[in-house]
């Protein structure tokens, strides 16, 4: 029984003539104990998804079950998920201290309110190490980091075991990112946590995630353990990724490169939604045409890394990894 | 760079369909459901009376003979889905009713002043809008950045003052200076264009302070858009960039506002009028509601307000011509 | 600040009126009421005097009694009115908020409707129901407050419901009605009750409005408006009857309006209506860095085609910027970049480097106190203050590249349009040919079919097209310096490795030098040649980019770099973290400002502000303390402390 998982979920948006699928059947699972990444680019989809599975946004068809317990149309806060956002103003009440704030988790957390709410609430701060004098601070006197800090109490609070960060790190410092980060694997470690790691970032992803999957247009490309997915990437997308990202000391290959312009989701093309970019689709192999005409996803799970291509088995997949430290 | 030479794909944001029709269509039925409010809230003046509306206009003296005569010849004796629909008929093909009190014909009345407030209107409306952008584009040019501190804030302060004076009480200012102590210029009538000068000042200038402002803030706000710094980064002259790239950008807030203002112009225009003795729609609906004339009443109500929905529909066309972006983010 | 003064000087005005109305209200008929009955036929018309401070009216009653009088009566007429309005108004704007879709449509497009008209006019079709007289006006002029504040408050209760502390707090369970008691209404409370209070100003004008036509108040009773009526009929005889009125309708009308303003802070200033704020401070602010969004660049191939012999591009010796209040952003920065040269500046927030770009692009204007030593551009000197004559020449060779590709290119006016200015303003080129060149320009920067693209809106481009139009217009002159201010942050990770290659490509083929600004160290590595590292508005270190990983000097960059996780980072250690906050411009103490949060300060350091010194072969850094030995840098640290 894992943790979190996603079935065949589709989550429409937009009303009318110009609704479209922005989580266009995707299937997902966060094993107990583990960090999942989902990575994508601006109009994956993945927001979206992090919401409909929290509850901010309606289903249109499929489940989202946390245990083994079905919560899709549950109310939310009833569904034992909790979120983390990515702005880290934005999502702290202005007009509210820390203590406030944290509290309002608190008191929804599964066990009712807490005997003793002061000490519970110490403690939680101790979680992401902010003290008591923060108690009685406004959002807009603290830092981003200290920001985000608060935000991750407040979820912990709840005491749900499953966790959704939405791009956390993305509006911070390097420096602030790096503590953010490291306190999230040791709440992670420390609370038996599961959590679903949204980022467009792969270097964070790679540090944090134990699998990760990767989303295009709605749909999940590929996923596999993290080590393997970075070391042997299967689908064009992720190895466009791969090759966009700046490295400090690897070795990359600019072939994988993706070609023209992203793809608009509200206007997704037929067959596999990557090929009009895809550096070894029909743009540049014009008699692989199945790329057009045929979708790819439904044959993923016969694939290496559950990839949606049509011919995943047959590039050069290996990426040479430097490693920096003995 | 394999992968830059790949074939341009269906790009992004390429508009496959004109926004136009589906806009225009959007703005005609809101112009049609306004029109619909309007008739009917104008067909409900006389039902809407406490008491007897035909008693209450002859007075209590007339003749019940007379009463139930004038009530009959209003048709107030039928019943009120046919009242309505004779109404709708009427107004379409131009009958307004006639006088209770000078047994005119409506249209008659107001088409010998409607010409009248339609040119002060207008006359209002350019010297709101001039008037408004100038100063305040003029203020922000001159206080960006914090440059001259002292004269954002004596305008802002005066700005905010002026804005709050009403038009009746600039109306009466302006009688008092003009007429009163230098016997400059006309304050009645409406003849000639002299007649026109104090009751369009006394309509704008309340106005103009207030507009300015917002237009002094949007060009703040303009001016710091990074487009404005990538025009100073390739060394265009001031007047280029103020005029080029900034006022399409600022008109396009300040002219929704403006057409706002619009209505308001209108209902000082109505007050402004009997300030001046101007004969005008303003004084003609005033006398009316007083002698509770209400077939005069209802109809240069009637007509006002269509007037002002049809003008903001002009309005709303010529600012999405200059900002093809609110096209879509009116959808 | 300067603006701080006149604030409380209004707020003490506004207060002052303020409680001069409310104790006239209670007031005002009880002292003045039967000075103001009393009738002195002999003293009509009388002119202002010692006893009559505002002068006598028809019958001899003084002026100043009967406008104190009616005070009462013409402000409890305006709180009703204002009532009516106002909670109409919020029952209806919040209402909406609970309805169910439909209702919640059908009631916004009436009200938009009903917005359409003037209040006026609403006021006059209740009075022409209601007859003359005070009670048409005052429930006329209620309701025609109602659509106003009714959309006021649904766009408040819209905005603050939607913004994401609200969806937290639905996420956390918070039911709809706890969340709009705890969430959104003290958020929303304070510009609504200004709102309110402007409300009753706007009421009480209005209302003085109709009794002035004749439509309020009815005579024997008489307020501010009737008063003002008199006073106009009699205005040639005796103007005094006109004025006395017409001060108290504005001052009251003033006090009431003023607190809208004298008393909305910043936050509740951006959301009433007319009142927009500027936006501009969160602008001049230091933008959040952005790590991780990078663009790499193809190959570690970071020779470029440097002419060794060639004058400098650029040389700037002892730059400063001030602002106002005494923060300074740039202190004393020195930079040389050579042509054809591809340099990057990398900083996180606050470190000054979006400053230092716009300074050495010559763009800061008067607010700014810009100062240098030296500064030469393309052979050309330029002397402090002097810019403006220097018009030209910047035009033509510097191009600058900004980093909001939604923002930077004006949305006004056609793309094509916008290029082609260029060589029509500083070239003189005809229309026609100008528009070709862009043509040609969109093509070199790979936009596919430029000429339908030239002939478009910047809204019908994407991102990552947006800002290749930016660098095409930038290649519209002969550019010796392109300056790109993190071009790629706002970008999605594949784009920005085109947008890169496209800048390197630019580089190589018109051997352009580029000035690369950003906060992330990744992608400079691959795509420059050196690199500057800046903290606190100083400039740390200038290194080749080939000796950064290994030899890199200044302790903040070892950290800089050792906190940046890679994709091939082992992960088994926590990330080496930099303790402490990144420095406050506007509070930077004395020694260095990097010592706080040093592992190697010492009293020198906190005394002594180091400066940029060479350390080896053409590097220069500014510590007391280099590490120059070749110690590769870990990517992970111990210890790691969280805060």
């Amino acid at each position: 029984m894992s943790a979190l998982s996603v079935e065949d979920l589709r989550v429409v948006v937009g009303a009318g003539r110009r609704s479209f699928p922005a989580v266009d059947g995707v299937d997902l699972v966060v094993p107990r104990g583990k960090v999942v990444g989902l990575v994508g680019e601006s109009g994956s989809g993945k927001s979206t998804l992090a919401r409909a599975v929290v509850g901010l946004h309606p289903v249109e068809s499929g489940r989202v079950l946390v245990g083994d317990t079905d919560v899709t149309h549950r109310k939310l806060g009833q569904r034992g998920v909790q979120m983390v956002f990515q702005d880290t103003y934005g999502s702290l009440n202005p007009r509210m201290t820390v203590a406030d704030i944290v509290r309002e988790g608190l008191v929804r957390g599964e066990g009712g309110r807490p005997a003793d709410l002061r000490a519970e609430l110490v403690r939680v701060l101790g979680q992401v190490s902010l003290d008591m004098r923060h108690l009685d601070r406004r959002p807009r006197e603290l830092s981003g980091g200290q920001r985000q800090r608060v935000a991750i109490a407040r979820a912990l609070a709840v005491g749900s075991r499953v966790l959704i960060a939405d791009e956390i790190t993305s509006a911070l410092d390097v420096s602030v990112q790096a503590q953010v980060l490291n306190l999230l694997r040791e709440i992670v470690r420390e609370n038996d946590l599961s959590m679903l790691f949204i980022s467009h970032n792969l270097a964070v992803i790679n540090f944090i995630c134990d699998d990760v999957a990767v989303m295009h247009c709605g749909s999940i490309v590929e996923r596999a353990a993290t080590a393997d997915l970075f070391a042997a990437p299967q689908h064009p997308y992720t190895r466009s990724l791969l090759a966009a990202v700046p490295r400090l000391r690897g070795e990359t290959r600019s072939q994988w490169l993706a070609g023209g312009e992203p793809v608009d989701p509200r206007h997704a093309p037929s067959g596999c939604r990557f090929h009009p970019q895809c550096p070894v689709g029909p743009t540049v192999h014009p008699d692989r045409v199945e790329c057009v005409t045929i979708d790819p996803r439904p044959g993923a799970d016969g694939r290496a890394h559950h990839s949606s291509c049509h011919f995943t088995h047959q590039e050069d997949a290996h990426v040479p990894r430097v490693h920096a430290e003995p | 760079m394999v992968a830059l030479t790949a074939p341009p794909t269906d790009s992004v944001a390429v508009r496959r369909r004109s926004p136009w029709p589906a806009f225009i269509a959007r703005r005609l039925f809101r112009l049609l459901l306004g029109i619909v409010v309007v008739v009917t809230l104008a067909f409900l003046v006389i039902h809407l009376v406490p008491g007897d509306p035909v008693r209450l206009a002859l007075g209590p003296t007339a003749p019940v003979s007379q009463v139930n005569e004038k009530r009959a010849e209003l048709g107030l004796d039928q019943p009120l889905q046919v009242q309505y629909l004779h109404y709708w008929q009427n107004v379409l093909t131009g009958d307004f009713g006639t006088s209770i009190v000078s047994r005119q014909k409506v249209s008659t009345i107001i088409s010998a002043r409607v010409g009248n407030t339609a040119t002060l209107v207008a006359v209002s409306l350019a010297l709101t809008l001039i008037g408004a952008v100038v100063l305040g584009m003029g203020v922000a040019a001159l206080s960006y950045r914090g440059r001259r501190r002292w004269l954002l804030a004596a305008y802002r302060f005066v700005a905010s003052t002026l804005n709050v004076i009403p038009e009746y009480v600039y109306g009466v200012a302006l009688v008092y200076v003009f007429a009163v102590t230098f016997a400059l210029l006309p304050v009645a009538g409406d003849d000639g264009l002299s007649t026109l000068i104090l009751p369009s000042l006394a309509i704008s200038l309340g106005p103009i302070a207030g507009l300015s402002r917002i237009v002094r803030v949007q060009t703040e706000e303009v001016l710091g858009q990074e487009y404005i710094q990538a025009a100073r980064s390739k060394r265009l002259s001031a007047l280029r960039i103020y005029g080029r790239h900034a006022l399409p950008n600022l008109l396009t807030a300040a002219l929704t506002i403006g057409g706002l203002l619009l209505g308001v112009l209108v209902a000082s225009t109505v007050v402004v009028e009997n300030v001046f003795a101007r004969p005008g729609l303003g004084s003609t609906v005033v006398t009316a509601i007083v002698q509770r004339d209400y077939p005069v009443a209802q109809s240069v109500l009637l007509l006002l307000g269509g007037a002002v929905l049809v003008v903001n529909l002009v309005v709303d066309v010529a600012l999405s011509l200059l900002d093809p972006r609110s096209l879509i983010k009116d959808s | 600040m300067a603006v701080r003064r006149p604030r409380g000087a209004t707020q003490l005005v506004c207060v002052l009126l303020l409680v001069l109305i409310a104790f006239l209200s209670v007031f005002g008929d009880p002292i003045w009421g039967d000075r103001a009955r009393e009738i002195d036929p002999g003293q009509a018309f009388g002119p202002a005097s010692a006893e009559h401070w505002w002068g006598t009216d028809d019958l001899g009653r003084d002026v100043f009694a009967r406008v104190m009088a009616s005070s009462q009566l013409s402000i409890k007429l305006a709180l009703l009115a204002a009532a009516i309005g106002v909670g109409g108004g919020v029952l209806v704007g919040v209402g909406q908020a609970v309805l169910g879709p439909f209702f919640r449509r059908l009631l916004s497009t009436v009200i938009t409707v009903s917005l359409a008209f003037p209040g006026l006019l609403l006021a006059l079709l209740v009075n022409a129901v209601l007859g003359a007289g005070p009670r048409g006006a005052v429930i006329g002029v209620g309701v025609a407050l109602v659509p106003p504040f009714a959309r006021f408050t649904q766009t408040l209760a819209a905005s603050a419901a939607a913004s994401e502390y609200v969806a937290a707090a639905r996420v956390l369970g918070v039911g709809r009605l706890e969340t709009m008691r705890r969430h959104i209404l003290p958020n929303i409370a304070k510009p609504l009750m200004l709102t309110a209070l402007m409300a009753i100003g706007t009421s009480l004008v209005s209302i003085s409005a109709l009794s002035f036509l004749g439509l309020g108040i009815q005579p024997p009773r008489y307020d501010w408006g009737q008063l003002l009526q008199f006073g106009l009929q009699n205005i040639y005889v005796h103007p005094m009857a006109a004025i006395g009125p017409t001060i108290a309708i504005v001052l009251a009308g003033l006090a009431f309006n003023l607190a809208g303003e004298a008393f909305a802070d910043e936050r509740s200033r951006s959301m009433l209506p007319s009142l927009a704020g500027t936006g501009l401070a969160e602008r001049l602010v230091a933008k959040v860095g952005h790590p991780g969004d990078v663009t790499a660049q193809v190959s570690h191939d970071d020779t470029d085609a440097i002419p060794d012999s060639e004058p400098a591009v650029l040389r700037v010796k002892g730059l400063r910027v001030g602002y106002p209040g005494g923060v300074q952003p740039v202190r004393d920065v020195s930079i040389e970049i050579r042509p054809g040269e591809r340099v990057a500046l990398v900083g996180e927030s606050g470190s000054g480097k979006s400053t230092l770009a716009l300074a050495l692009a010559c763009l800061l204007d008067g607010s700014s106190a810009v100062d240098w030593e030296q500064f030469e551009f393309d052979g050309v000197d330029v002397s402090p203050g002097s810019e403006a004559e220097h018009r030209t020449l910047f035009g033509t060779k510097l191009a600058v590249v900004f980093q909001d590709p939604t923002n930077s290119l004006n949305p006004a006016i056609r793309v094509g349009r916008q290029l082609a200015e260029l060589r029509q303003v500083h070239y003189g080129v005809g229309r026609r040919e100008s528009l070709a060149a862009a043509v040609e320009r969109l093509r070199d920067v790979q936009i596919p079919g430029p000429e339908v693209r030239a002939a478009q809106y910047p809204h019908e481009f994407s991102g990552g097209m947006r800002q290749r139009a930016m660098i095409a217009s930038g290649l519209m002159g002969t550019p010796r310096l392109l300056v790109a201010d993190e071009p790629t942050t706002a970008l999605d990770v594949t784009v920005q490795a085109h947008v890169l290659q496209l800048l390197k490509r630019v580089n190589e083929e018109t051997g352009t030098a580029v000035l690369l600004i950003s906060h992330d160290i990744s992608v400079v590595l691959s795509f420059c040649s050196r690199v500057l590292v800046m903290y606190a508005g100083r400039v740390v270190e200038d290194i080749p980019t080939a000796d950064l990983l290994t030899g890199a000097a200044h302790p903040y960059t070892r950290a800089l770099i050792a906190a940046v996780p890679d994709i091939d980072t082992m992960t088994s250690k926590p990330l080496a973290t930099i303790p402490g906050t990144p420095p406050n411009l506007d509070d930077l103490p004395i020694g260095c400002a990097f010592a706080e949060r040093c592992p190697l300060a010492d009293e020198q350091c906190r005394s002594e502000d180091p400066a940029l010194s060479l350390v080896r072969g053409t590097q220069l850094v500014a510590c007391h303390h280099p590490q120059t030995d070749r110690t590769p840098i870990p990517q992970t640290a111990v210890p790691a402390s969280a805060s």
